[in-house]
């Protein structure tokens, strides 16, 4: 976060574009435009400062709905684009949004990649287990059982732990949300942006149209009954062995960010001749 | 003169010497170099050529081959054509030379590199075989020692004694020496690959993003320390996927940048590439050739990307594709594809090839140009449109952190302002654009090389246009040449006046298919009668295959 202090103190609306959402109504994904718009306000930003950057999905609409700069990408390639972005113009604030079929399935390397090269970014990923814009099919994060057209009876496979996983790839925070709690949403995204390095936020976002049950996630997220820990070890057992709603921040990590190497005072373009130009002098 | 040997062997170290004694004596020079698959251990050969003229190709034949030993060397026979003048030179302690190599009547001359090697404490026989070529042609020692003295930074005195020593061994021997040169002035000695870096560089790049790949790899190792230097970074990526889209973002947010690949790469950058198109955002990949398809012969070169370069992206997707058509003008061309990306606001495609990539030379310096040129940057003003239509096509970008000009770049077909839409009226409106953009380009005298008249001409793009330049003079007088470096968008009202009054084509392209010949049929209208001369990869073209067949087809 290394944008300068706004002027004049900005509110969540002021992030927020007039485009209206192609989500249905009822999507965990609203609550999520809230949280974000309401965090960047909350850190003081100016929109023009910040870069919201996607992969394609419904999470990956995000964008345009605020009034930040925006990339909406191919499918899967938010972050190396973000990566790109924020290391060319580190005095931009990034945000990348994604889901849990365009984050840990197509874009499944990148994130490992990501969270290893720690570069200053904040990854949300809005999980709903199901891949929504193509109608309902089963993504990593999807329970073996669920029967879909593409997978009738379910996939029989194990979902993964996208937390542990960036835990052992080495991001450098690591928080569990709930679009449900858009205020403490805010306020983890917040802390998110503020700490150095990769923040990997995963925030569950029901879908209301192929995964009605989601609704019931409101009974059963809670906040996490342990404090933080900085010790990636431990905060993969809690990961690992709790029902996966337990919301708020679970690991923070101090590890220095990604920083290029850089030249003190750059030299012109031509100098570099020196390295293969000659003279010829023999008569 | 050709030096082979297994690796570990050092005739890539002692070739590069023998490169930079001849620069250092005035004389032009182009090394190019083949090698087995093996990381370390296999077998390879450094190819020189020394000319008083600049080169841009090998001949048809190497006077010289010498090895410092015989293991697997065989396998470059078809690489290292010999006549019957011809020398072999080998080490007896290492065996007789395979016979392929004598069979078109060479002479075979054993000298003992390994005991002559020997004889200097910590000597090498490959600094020997180094001396013993250098006096073949006539290099002056002063320039070996003073080319030694630059290359090695351990073992110099031995290094030294060692080449002074194969330079006396090789008094007695039968010489091919050169014209002396009166030349002066500035040249480069350089390879294609760092050429094509230092150029872009020169057209402000800035950002690179790249995944390691033969044989582009060494253009990414050059850019790594140099972009420092110039206040820029390259960030290695975790594969192509990741890299192209790396420097989407990055030139987004308003910073020129750049990656480097080989075919199998440029194929998973297919799809960023068309995001490029779509959100109209410069980028520039530079593809270093190697034989395909797949994996191919990741060290060989072949012109066998030039379908998946114009073609290679779903729908309707114009972007830029130059080739350099020499090693010198790899710097050239990047440095203008950088500036064609930055000003049309496009994706603009480098055909290279490991063939120039991998070369080694000394060039003349090429005219780099003013390199003045800028993205259209938006500053401001009510109801910004990032894409609005103008009636160039390219419209003003906003680089993120400008005040009141945020937008999204988007993928989804959209209307002036960004937004996605699904209305034919905005598909079209914008399909228009991207094809408005390439098609008020105005490329000037850079579109071809066109040199010489006559009724018979040579049509060919890339690393053939050595060959063919060289096959030209001889055939005389009465034949031209037309290289083609801006391969899309095509020019054809320029080639047409290029072609004026000629009868005959023959299209030069070193691949199997004929890729560049469809490519001429499809968006141009060639005169008279067309002839096709093609084969894969990895073997060059030389200049008499391209003269014989000139020839044969002129008689009747």
């Amino acid at each position: 976060m290394n944008a300068p202090i706004a002027a004049a103190p900005l509110s969540a609306k002021d992030f927020k574009s007039d485009y209206k959402p192609v989500w249905c109504p009822g999507c965990g994904d609203y609550s999520v435009l809230a949280a974000i718009t309401k965090a960047l306000a909350t850190l003081n930003l100016r929109p023009e400062n910040v870069a919201v950057v996607s992969g394609i999905g419904c999470s990956s609409r995000i964008p345009a709905y605020t009034t930040c700069y925006g990339f909406h990408g191919v499918h899967g390639r938010a972050l190396p684009a973000a990566t790109g972005l924020k290391v060319a113009r580190p005095d931009l604030t990034v945000l990348v949004a994604s889901g849990d079929g365009d984050g840990y399935s197509i874009g499944g390397n990148h994130f490992l990649h990501a969270c290893r090269r720690n570069v200053d970014l904040t990854y949300i990923v809005m999980d709903n287990h199901v891949y929504g814009m193509t109608k309902g099919q089963p993504s990593p994060t999807t329970e073996p059982g669920w029967s879909s057209k593409l997978a009738p009876g379910g996939t029989g496979l194990r979902e993964f732990h996208p937390l542990v996983i960036a835990l052992a790839s080495g991001a450098n925070f690591v928080a569990r949300a709930f679009s449900g709690d858009p205020n403490g949403t805010a306020a983890l995204l917040a802390e998110a942006v503020r700490h150095p390095g990769f923040s990997f936020v995963e925030v569950l976002s029901p879908c209301v149209t192929f995964r009605p049950e989601q609704r019931a996630w409101k009974e059963r997220a809670r906040p996490a009954p342990v404090a933080v820990t900085d010790d990636p070890a431990r905060a993969a057992r809690r990961i690992m062995t709790d029902d996966g709603f337990n919301i708020g921040v679970l690991y923070k990590g101090s590890r220095a960010p990604f920083a290029a190497p850089a030249a003190r005072s750059p030299q012109a373009v031509t100098e570099l001749e020196a390295g293969f130009a000659f003279e010829v002098t023999r008569k | 003169m050709a030096l082979a040997g297994s690796g570990g062997a050092g005739v890539m170290t002692a070739g590069n010497i023998l490169l930079e004694a001849a620069a250092l004596a005035g004389y032009y020079a182009l090394m190019t170099r083949t090698s087995g698959p093996q990381i370390r251990g296999g077998e390879a050969a450094a190819m020189l050529r020394v000319a008083t003229f600049p080169t841009d190709g090998q001949d048809d034949r190497f006077e010289v081959l010498a090895a410092i030993d015989w293991q697997n060397v065989g396998r470059f026979a078809a690489e290292l054509p010999l006549g019957p003048e011809s020398l072999v030179v080998g080490d007896p302690s290492q065996g007789e030379p395979p016979e392929v190599f004598l069979r078109g009547g060479a002479t075979y001359v054993p000298v003992p590199l390994k005991e002559l090697a020997k004889r200097v404490n910590g000597g090498w026989p490959n600094m020997v075989a180094l001396g013993v070529l250098a006096a073949l042609i006539g290099l002056p020692a002063a320039a070996v020692e003073s080319a030694v003295k630059k290359a090695m930074k351990k073992g110099l005195e031995a290094g030294i004694a060692a080449a002074r020593l194969g330079m006396t061994q090789a008094s007695s021997l039968k010489k091919f020496s050169l014209d002396k040169t009166e030349s002066k002035g500035k040249r480069w000695l350089i390879t294609g690959n760092e050429a094509a870096g230092y150029g872009a560089l020169r057209g402000g790049v800035r950002f690179v993003a790249a995944y390691p790949i033969t044989p582009a790899t060494e253009l990414l190792e050059w850019l790594s320390p140099a972009l420092v230097k110039v206040g820029g970074t390259l960030v290695q990526a975790e594969d192509e996927l990741a890299s192209i889209n790396m420097i989407l973002g990055a030139s987004y947010g308003g910073v020129p940048s750049l990656t480097a690949t080989s075919g199998p790469g440029l194929s998973l950058m297919s799809e960023a590439l068309g995001l490029g198109v779509a959100a109209e955002i410069p980028i520039v990949v530079v593809d270093v050739m190697r034989t395909g398809p797949s994996t191919g012969i990741a060290t060989k070169s072949e012109q066998s990307d030039l379908n998946i370069a114009l073609y290679g992206m779903h729908g309707d997707a114009p972007h830029v594709v130059v080739a350099p058509n020499s090693v010198a003008d790899c710097a050239v061309a990047t440095g203008w594809a950088v500036e064609l990306a930055e000003t049309l606001q496009v994706p603009a495609i480098v055909l290279s090839d490991q063939y120039f990539g991998q070369a080694r030379a000394v060039v003349d310096v090429p005219d780099m140009g003013s390199n003045s040129f800028e993205r259209l940057k938006a500053k401001g003003g009510e109801a910004f449109k990032r894409y609005a239509m103008t009636e160039s096509g390219v419209s003003p970008m906003a680089i993120p952190g400008t005040p009141g000009l945020a937008y999204t770049a988007d993928g989804l077909a959209h209307n002036e302002r960004g937004t996605p839409s699904s209305q034919a009226s905005d598909h079209l409106a914008h399909s228009d654009k991207y094809a408005r953009k390439l098609e008020q380009l105005d490329p000037g005298e850079a579109w071809a090389s066109v040199e010489g008249d006559g009724e018979t001409a040579v049509l060919t793009f890339g690393s053939c246009t050595g060959p063919a330049r060289e096959a030209l003079a001889r055939n005389g007088a009465g034949t031209r040449l037309v290289s083609l470096r801006l391969l899309s968008p095509a020019q054809p009202a320029r080639l047409k006046r290029a072609l004026e009054g000629v009868k005959r084509v023959l299209v030069v392209e070193q691949n199997h298919s004929g890729q560049f010949l469809r490519y001429l049929r499809s968006e141009y209208e060639l005169p008279g009668e067309v002839k096709s001369l093609r084969r894969p990869g990895p073997l060059p073209f030389r200049p008499d295959e391209i003269h014989q067949a000139l020839a044969a087809w002129e008689r009747g």
